[in-house]
């Protein structure tokens, strides 16, 4: 860890202490969310994420591929997550690290368990089916990459073309006039972070360096969709049934924002 | 999870397919020690899945970059063997979904150990599946449990993991695989008996709030009786010893 996040660690661990958040943030605050859509040409869909000084950006492709084994009418969801070297000082090239695993893991979970995505009909013919690429690419760390990617996965399939495969050509066409990616469902996800006794909803960079425990609630309009518990600390039944609460009263801003970034 | 069209019943007169009741676990078996080598060892039967654990260190954490000069930092592999499914041969060492739940696993653990009395070592855990029949991340944490309070190193408690789902609306405790394919909900829990505390929650499907809770509950019972294999299997080697020196 650099020195300076040791610093700034403690700083706001005294700030917490005193019940007070920087910027005069509430406990369950989030931070500024910018949500674009749309923002790459060539990929399907995309969007970027701002949250505070959090930025991810999210390309989705749609490749015609082969349908795994045990789902032979169904088609792929395929999500990654790259923390990127440019993102911060502690992130490196190389292998995906655990974390980068459990990010695009717990973001895939939510979208699945909520059927966002109607995979059967991703079915073209016997032994060809539509291969959904959910591509996250974390462009700048300042803490809760769960809900800033799970936002802008979200985003970017609500505004996604849907490529048209030429049977006689056996070519996929990707331009023109398209349709878009048929969306079944809305996810959103709230992390809360834990120091002590005091629970944070969306903790910065700062409030990450010392949290102790993470909780990750993804749910839709009705029910929860995924849980996902991180870190040493731990969490009361009374604590998981509070932030359920508290989820489904702050996942209506967050559905918001994907509504509002709707293209044609 | 999922499932789709030819989605099987898997609640027929009020019983699940293998004839459980909703909250019933299937048998466990528990056996602490077994491997010479490792600090500590445990193997575990839970249904069909068998899981072997083993731990080993404290020792100097090694490469030198890993080491936590205020606490002890936790290695922790959960892998399936190659041969461990029904389905076809896997590759074998951690894939994906093998690598986050060693993270989630090493998290559990990480809470229970007390890691400041080893500062600038490294206590590694090992859990291999050999056989599976669903949740095996719930039997690899139970049986590791059982290894590391074997291998003396300090805990704050003896943490157990169990699974709760849902199936045609019903909750289930300790899903097995063809339950864990075709449930509407999957969620597995890990527990510190002592606390209370929930040390590891994941959760894919559709709950409602409710459910969630009354899951957790469910959870919190059958620890009781996971709980207690776990002490009974950790005494059964001194016992053995106590009745050869009986007069």
């Amino acid at each position: 860890m650099q020195p300076i996040s040791v610093v700034k660690g403690e700083y706001v661990r005294e700030l917490l202490n005193k019940g007070i958040r920087e910027e005069g943030r509430g406990m369950l605050e989030y931070r500024s969310i910018g949500v674009k859509h749309s923002v790459l040409q060539n990929a399907e869909g995309s969007a970027q994420v701002d949250m505070g000084s959090t930025k991810v950006l999210v390309g989705i492709k749609l490749d015609m591929g082969e349908p795994m084994s045990d789902k032979p009418n169904e088609g792929n969801l395929m999500t990654m997550a790259e923390l990127l070297p440019l993102a911060s000082p502690e992130y490196e090239t190389g292998p995906p690290s655990p974390d980068s695993i459990e990010l695009a893991r717990v973001v895939d979970r939510g979208i699945r368990a909520a059927n966002v995505i109607d995979l059967p009909a991703l079915f073209i013919e016997e032994g060809k089916v539509w291969n959904v690429f959910v591509d996250i690419y974390v462009l700048n760390y300042d803490g809760n990459l769960f809900d800033a990617c799970a936002l802008a996965a979200m985003t970017a399939l609500s505004n996604t073309r849907m490529p048209k495969y030429d049977k006689e050509k056996d070519e996929v066409i990707r331009e023109g006039s398209l349709g878009k990616l048929k969306i079944n469902n809305v996810v959103t996800s709230c992390t809360y972070a834990k120091m002590g006794n005091k629970i944070v909803l969306d903790a910065d960079g700062a409030e990450e360096s010392i949290m102790e425990g993470r909780v990750t609630i993804a749910n839709d309009e009705k029910v929860v969709r995924a849980m996902q518990k991180g870190k040493r600390g731990a969490f009361s039944q009374q604590d998981i049934e509070h932030l359920m609460e508290k989820s489904f009263e702050k996942s209506k801003e967050l559905r918001r924002l994907i509504e509002n970034a709707k293209g044609e | 999870m999922g499932g789709g069209a030819n989605k099987p019943e898997l609640i027929v007169n009020g019983k699940r397919l293998d004839g459980r009741g909703f909250d019933e676990l299937r048998p466990i078996k528990i056996v602490a020690g077994g491997l010479k080598n490792a600090a500590g060892s445990a193997y575990l039967e839970w249904g069909n899945n068998k899981v072997l654990a083993a731990v080993y260190g404290p020792k100097e954490a090694l490469p030198k970059h890993t080491q936590d000069p205020e606490k002890a930092v936790i290695k922790c592999r959960y892998a399936m063997a190659p041969f461990s499914s029904l389905e076809e041969h896997n590759r074998s060492g951690p894939n994906r979904r093998a690598i986050e739940i060693s993270k989630v696993t090493k998290e559990v653990f990480e809470n229970v150990i007390m890691l400041e009395d080893f500062p600038g070592s490294e206590i590694d855990i090992y859990i291999e599946v050999l056989q599976s029949d669903g949740g095996t991340r719930a039997a690899g944490i139970t049986c590791a449990s059982v290894a590391l309070a074997m291998s003396g190193i300090p805990m704050t408690d003896l943490p157990y993991a169990v699974s709760v789902g849902k199936a045609n609306g019903h909750l289930i405790l300790d899903l097995n695989k063809s339950e864990d394919n075709f449930s509407d909900a999957d969620m597995p829990i890990a527990i510190g008996p002592r606390t209370g505390d929930i040390l590891l929650l994941q959760m894919d499907g559709d709950l409602s709030k409710e459910e969630v809770g009354r899951g957790l509950t469910m959870a919190k019972k059958a620890g009781e009786i996971v709980s207690k294999l776990q002490m009974d299997a950790l005494r059964a080697p001194y016992e053995k010893i106590l009745e050869r020196y009986k007069v």
